[in-house]
């Protein structure tokens, strides 16, 4: 059951330099699935809040991050970090309750519970006499 | 986070012989161990080498590393004899007990990371701050390495 889909390879949104200039970095993901739900993590330094986009569109999802780099008058003397900004999208899989997502971001991880469908959830039936 | 200013060339404290004996002792159990099972020893590639930027402006030399998802505490920074060193450890976070991994691709474990200094900074007034994942170290120069302008008295 492939779940949460990559389609990273799919598209023009890969992470291909030259492929076009505005490139984007792909951010390292975990995937992890609980009872209820799945989290996804991903790493995005330099991402705060105002820079993350999450967008759903039917039951493809996009993760953006925009970030400033660079440090304001001071000129690069070594550098080993990417300017680029950071976008990746996932197919969700239609057991996850696409209506209730929500997102957190703390020192550079977006954190996205994407929980699952009240029928595909686990549980305990009653039995009656 | 810790700033530590290092009175002894520690730097160099790891001993080679140990690390190629733990190198020889993973290599031998990667033979024992069956053929599925090595692309989980995942010690053997657990390097992990965060990007490193260094910035100078009139007054500072700034060092960026990206380090995201760390806490403060386990972020350790030292200048010794114009070299800066940036370690810590990264712990795998158990959130769920009957959690099942999809994909994983983040970095746990240690890093370390040194960058020489290509000028003299007052490592007594060295700042650091970690902000969205990104450790910022601002190591202001000496006097000498400053640019000065000279005047010149034309009589």
């Amino acid at each position: 059951m492939t779940t949460v889909a990559n389609v990273e390879s799919r598209g023009p949104q890969t992470n291909n330099a030259t492929a076009n200039e505005r490139g984007y970095l792909v951010p390292h993901v975990n995937i992890i699935e609980t009872k209820d739900s799945f989290l996804l993590e991903a790493e995005m330094p330099g991402v705060s809040k105002e820079g993350l986009e999450v967008l759903l569109e039917g039951n493809e999802l996009t993760i953006v991050g925009r970030r400033k780099t660079g440090v304001p008058g001071a000129g690069p003397v070594y550098r080993e970090s990417s300017p680029r900004d950071f976008r990746r999208e996932f197919v969700l899989d239609p057991s996850i309750d696409t209506s209730k997502l929500s997102a957190t971001i703390d020192q550079g991880v977006l954190t996205l519970t994407l929980p699952k469908t009240e029928k595909v959830k686990p549980r305990r039936i009653q039995v009656t006499d | 986070m810790k700033l530590i200013r290092r009175q002894n060339a520690d730097l160099w404290n790891w001993s080679p012989v140990e690390q190629f004996s733990t190198l020889r002792e993973e290599i031998n159990r990667l033979f024992d161990s069956p053929f599925g099972d090595w692309t989980r020893r995942t010690e053997l590639f657990n390097g992990w080498t965060p990007a490193l930027d260094l910035y100078e402006d009139k007054e500072n030399l700034i060092v960026k590393a990206e380090l995201p998802g760390m806490k403060r505490e386990e972020i350790e920074i030292s200048v010794y004899d114009g070299t800066l060193s940036i370690s810590g450890e990264r712990k795998y976070e158990e959130k769920n007990q009957d959690a099942e991994p999809y994909r994983s691709e983040r970095f746990w474990g240690r890093f370390h990371r040194t960058l020489a200094l290509p000028k003299p900074v007052q490592s007594d007034k060295a700042k650091a701050t970690y902000k969205d994942g990104i450790l910022t170290v601002t190591l202001p120069k000496t006097e000498e390495a400053k640019p000065k302008q000279i005047e010149v008295n034309v009589s």
